[in-house]
Formats: structure tokens, C-alpha cells, sequence
């Protein structure tokens, strides 16, 4: 991203025609973001940087809290329930995060596309779920998937069938997916709408005086116009798939049996700290899924500037 | 300079091609996304709806429509007196930290945006890096060595455990800095500092209002934040007296599904209608401010 954006404040300099003039070079920037960066440093870099220091050391029978140097990571590696959890989260990842884009994007398009009627009221009552807390989300639909009093048991009874349970084990992370999407579909949409809006006109009528369909459109201008939208929305989603927590985290309270203390890694990093008391191995996993999620974040971002260098 | 002379550039900045183009409406492509429409407000439909059940018709009565005695007013009632109102104390707590977790971060987004948009200083490279770089660190990623450090620091179970984190939005620094560039015309400082006005005189009197689409959308996505915050303050706080309503919300309905704890399912529902209430509210009406704001930080995104 930092390439993307120096060279875009390149472009404003040189299209202005001031270049080096654009901004005085003294301290008084310093004033302005000195209060941004001392609590950044606080709450971001002093957490990173005590959890490395952490996860350095162990509790030992003998001899308390010692130095073990990465014998912590050589436990992560070999440890089950945190491949377990990973895998999980790598699952959830390759099947929800392209389903959920997919759709934002097709929203995005035909929202894009003055084909359809009220569009506004769509853009709005789609957007709508991302105000809704993960918390209240989860709650909402973990009582809808109930078997008691939510719709699946009303369907259950009205038609005397047993569906298959959504919070049964087979289903969980399937209906954990369907939390999510409905979550962020519209925020996703958003971004890629938002991006499509700055397309210059004049393209479009070029492109239908070539006698372009739809379709041909679509492919040749949005699609490509999209591109760094969908890389930023393709991180954020990895992001968020990685550091999945606060669903299962709620539904739990509703389906303890299907759903483990090491459900996803950061289940598992908070379960190691408040139920075990690991503090050092704890941060150790959150070490593993940061560096993990930044290693896939800088290769999409790789990939999804490439074209345009 | 004058702030007329700028309408141009702003104009060309959120030009965009006309959808008032007329065009034949499509009813397959309405109806394709109705379904999803549908999808989207289905869910709060039946939160509506189940608000207004009491305990018992929530489990006899079908989900969808409205069923048994309409007890919406006695739910809110009983929602924001149940344990002493604890409910509202929640609610006080929430609007706290949403006033000084998203209004700090907004204002201290907004200076190092604009800092970094219109200044050069020494550092200012490294700045950047570090500051992009932790785009990508969610704040998930961070919550328990946060609490692992402040409670090194004994400031778990106090408000400022949940408020500090808060503070700190690389996102909407980015959207402030990428925004700042072209809605601050570097020409308008010079003008300014010939006057002899101070850097923040400027900034308070003159770059503010020309920031305040950029700002609005900042302001919003550091409220939902905020507002639907759950992880962090679910590590940190154990004093219930503390807890925003998410984490007080899930207490809830822990207890209710305890063996031996009183059920008060219809609370939990209530008290998730009465929860999501103001920030759908205040998302509709900010839509003009955020809408703005977010295609102007698309468009270098």
C-alpha cells in the first residue's frame, strides 16, 4: 500500500505543478501527529513488543519463570488443537471470504449498473447489518437457528420434518459463515460501489459508441477500475477470518458441545490465558496468527497492484 | 484565496460518471436483489418482531409475525429495570466510551492525517511505515497482549483499559491523510502563513471545515467500532458495573442458559432491539457525510 500512496502524492505534486514546495520542511508537522503516535506507540507497539518478550519465556517446576528462548514456537508447531484451530480458520477462509465478495461485488454492480429500481433504498438496506454488533448478530441468529424457539424449530414443527441442526456439529462453521457474510456483505459492497463511482464517464460512452454490451463493460472497464478495491477488501477479510472470535466466542454460550475452547486460534490464545493461565504460551499464538495474517496481507497487496506498476 | 475558488477542484475530486443516465430498469435484476435485500433485513425483522413477545410466546408462537400479547413496551420496561437498571448503566457506560474512544480517535486521526498530508518533517518516512504497517494488525490480534500489558500497568477493570485502545485508528488516519490531500490545497496554507496565522490557527479555523466529509466518515466507523466493541472489553473488565451493553447483552444470555440461572430470553432480545436502535439511527441519518467521504478515500485507495 505504501507504494500506492507515495506515488499517488507524486502525481498531486506534479499535476499542481509545486513539487518540492508542497509542503514546508520543518517540525512543525510533528505537532500534529506527536499525540497520534505516543498513544500508538502505547496501546500498539508496547503490546507487540511485551508479548515477543513473552512468549521468550516459560513457567517451570523448577526454577519459576524462566528464559527458554523459542521453545514456546517449537510447542506451537507441534501442538494438534492449534493446526486444529488454524485449519479451521484456512477453511472458513477459502470457502466464506470468496462466497461473501462474490456477491458484495455482484450487489456493487448491478447497484452500479441504473438498471435497477430504487437503488438507494438496496445500497442502504444492504449496508444496514454492518451497524449491528457482532454480538447482537450472533445472539439474533443463534436464536434463529435454535431449535426451540428460533425459525429453525418453527420449520421443524409446521412441517413435522427435523432439519439438520445448524449449531450441530456438521453446520457450525457453515452457520458461523452465514453470520459473517451477513455481516459485511454490504460494507464490502460499499467499497466496490464507492470505487466504481469515480470511473470517468466519458469511458462508458466511448465504450458504447464501440458498440460495447453490458457485459463487455463490465469486464473491460470495472473489473479493472476494482482492482486495488478488491485487494483492500480480500485483506480485510483475511484479516478478519484469521482473528475470527467473536461469533463462535458468543454462540458458544448456546452450542457448548460443538464449539471448543480452541475453536479458532484466537479462541484458543484467549483460553490459554483466561482459563489456563498461559500467559507466555497465549502470547506466543498470538505472535504466530500476527506474523501469519501480515505474511497473506502483504502478498495480496502484492498481487493486487502489480497490474498497475 | 477565497473558498470559491475551490469548488472546482472539489467537484473534479467527487466527479463521477451520471447515473441519471436513463436507462431501462431491469425487474430481474430488482427481483435477483430483493433476495438479498430480503437477507439483509430479515434477521432485524425478527428481532422486531420477538421484542414483542413475552417469555412463554417467544416459545409458542411462530417467529415471524407477531403472536400472543404485545409486550414490547413491558419488555423495554423490564430491560431497563431489570437488576436495578443495570441495562441503563450499561448503556451510560457504552455512550462513554463511545464519546471518548471515537471522538479522540476521530480528532487524533484527523491531526496526523492532516499532518502527514501537508507536511514534510524528519521522520516522516518511518512514521509512515510503521503507521501502514499496523493497518494490518486488527485490534483482535492485539487484545490479549494489551491485556497482558495493562495489567502489568493495573489499569484492567478500569475505563481506561477499553478507552486508550480506542483511541488509536490507523484506518482513519489513512482516510484523513489520502482525503486531506486534495481537499486542503497546500496553496491555502501558504496564503495563510503569509498572514502570519500559527499552524493550528489554520488548521482549527480554515482546514477542519474542508475536512469535515472526510472527518464525518472517520467519526462513523470509529462509532460502530466502538460501540460494537465486545472482545476487548470482555478481557478487561470483570467489574459488571463497568461493561458496555454488548458484553452485558452476552451476560445475559450466559445466565439464561446456565441450569438454575433465570432464563430472560425476552430481555436478551429486547435489550438487542434497544442496543442496535441508535446506531442504525445514526447511520442513516450521517449517510450523507459518510457516503462522500468514503468515495473520496476510494478513489486513491
Amino acid at each position: 500500500m505504501t507504494t500506492t500512496l507515495s506515488r499517488s502524492a507524486t502525481q498531486v505534486g506534479q499535476a499542481r505543478g509545486i513539487g518540492p514546495r508542497k509542503a514546508r520542511r520543518n517540525w512543525a508537522g510533528w505537532a500534529f501527529v506527536g499525540p497520534f503516535l505516543i498513544v500508538f506507540v502505547l496501546v500498539l507497539i508496547a503490546p507487540v513488543i511485551y508479548s515477543i518478550y513473552l512468549s521468550l519465556f516459560r513457567d517451570q517446576l523448577i526454577g519459576g519463570n524462566a528464559f527458554v528462548g523459542l521453545a514456546n514456537y517449537g510447542q506451537a508447531i507441534t501442538d494438534p488443537r492449534f493446526w486444529e484451530s488454524l485449519g479451521r480458520v484456512v477453511l472458513f477462509l477459502v470457502v466464506q471470504v470468496p462466497i461473501m465478495l462474490g456477491v458484495a461485488l455482484i450487489a456493487a454492480l448491478a447497484i452500479d449498473s441504473a438498471r435497477l429500481h430504487w437503488a438507494p433504498l438496496f445500497r442502504l438496506s444492504i449496508f444496514l447489518p454492518y451497524a449491528v454488533p457482532a454480538v447482537v448478530a450472533s445472539l439474533m441468529w443463534g436464536f434463529i437457528y435454535g431449535t426451540r424457539f428460533g425459525l429453525v424449530g418453527n420449520i421443524d414443527s409446521f412441517f413435522g420434518i427435523q432439519l439438520p441442526a445448524p449449531l450441530g456439529s456438521n453446520l457450525v462453521l457453515a452457520s458461523i459463515g452465514n453470520i459473517v457474510t451477513w455481516e459485511f456483505v454490504g460494507y464490502n459492497m460499499l467499497i466496490f460501489y464507492s470505487a466504481l463511482r469515480v470511473i470517468p464517464g466519458d469511458l462508458y460512452e466511448a465504450a458504447e459508441l464501440d458498440g460495447a454490451n453490458a457485459f463487455r463493460i463490465i469486464r473491460s472497464i470495472k473489473l479493472p477500475a476494482l482492482r486495488s478495491a478488491i485487494a483492500i477488501s480480500v485483506i480485510f477479510s483475511v484479516i478478519g477470518s484469521f482473528q475470527l472470535f467473536n461469533e463462535p466466542n458468543i454462540l458458544q454460550t448456546l452450542s457448548p458441545n460443538t464449539i471448543t475452547t480452541y475453536f479458532t486460534p484466537n479462541m484458543y490464545a484467549y483460553n490459554l490465558s483466561f482459563a489456563g493461565q498461559q500467559f507466555n504460551y497465549s502470547a506466543t499464538i498470538a505472535i504466530i496468527m500476527g506474523i501469519i495474517t501480515m505474511i497473506i496481507a502483504y502478498v495480496v497487496q502484492l498481487s493486487g497492484t502489480r497490474k498497475e506498476d | 484565496m477565497s473558498i470559491k475558488t475551490l469548488q472546482p477542484q472539489l467537484a473534479r475530486a467527487s466527479r463521477h460518471h451520471g447515473n441519471s443516465r436513463e436507462k431501462r430498469k431491469s425487474v430481474t435484476l430488482t427481483v435477483i436483489m430483493s433476495l438479498l435485500l430480503v437477507y439483509a433485513l430479515l434477521p432485524l425483522f425478527w428481532l422486531l418482531v420477538n421484542s414483542s413477545k413475552t417469555q412463554a410466546s417467544l416459545f409458542s408462537t411462530f417467529g415471524l409475525w407477531f403472536g400472543g400479547k404485545f409486550a414490547l413496551w413491558d419488555n423495554i420496561v423490564q430491560t431497563l429495570t431489570y437488576d436495578n437498571g443495570i441495562f441503563v448503566r450499561w448503556l451510560a457506560n457504552t455512550l462513554l466510551y463511545v464519546v471518548v474512544g471515537a471522538g479522540g480517535a476521530t480528532f487524533l486521526a484527523t491531526l496526523a492525517g492532516y499532518g502527514l498530508a501537508k507536511f514534510t518533517f524528519p521522520g516522516k518516512r518511518a512514521v509512515f511505515a510503521v503507521v501502514l504497517g499496523a493497518v494490518a494488525v486488527p485490534g483482535t490480534a492485539l487484545a490479549v497482549p494489551t491485556f497482558l500489558m495493562f495489567s502489568q500497568l493495573g489499569l484492567t477493570n478500569t475505563i481506561w483499559a477499553i478507552i486508550l485502545p480506542s483511541l488509536i485508528s490507523p484506518f482513519g488516519l489513512y482516510l484523513i491523510w489520502v482525503y486531506a490531500q486534495d481537499a486542503v490545497p497546500t496553496e491555502l496554507l501558504e496564503a495563510a502563513r503569509m498572514d502570519g496565522a500559527g499552524e493550528f490557527r489554520t488548521f482549527f479555523t480554515i482546514s477542519l471545515k474542508l475536512l469535515t466529509p472526510g472527518l464525518a466518515t472517520v467519526l462513523l466507523f470509529t462509532v460502530v467500532a466502538t460501540w460494537n466493541n465486545y472482545f476487548l472489553p470482555l478481557i478487561m473488565l470483570s467489574n459488571p458495573s463497568l461493561y458496555p451493553l454488548t458484553v452485558g447483552l452476552n451476560e445475559w444470555n450466559a445466565q439464561s442458559s446456565t441450569v438454575g440461572g433465570q432464563a430472560i430470553y425476552n430481555l436478551v432480545i429486547t435489550g438487542s432491539f434497544l442496543t442496535i436502535v441508535p446506531i442504525v439511527v445514526s447511520f442513516l441519518f450521517m449517510q450523507r457525510f459518510w457516503q462522500s467521504g468514503l468515495a473520496a478515500g476510494s478513489v486513491k485507495a
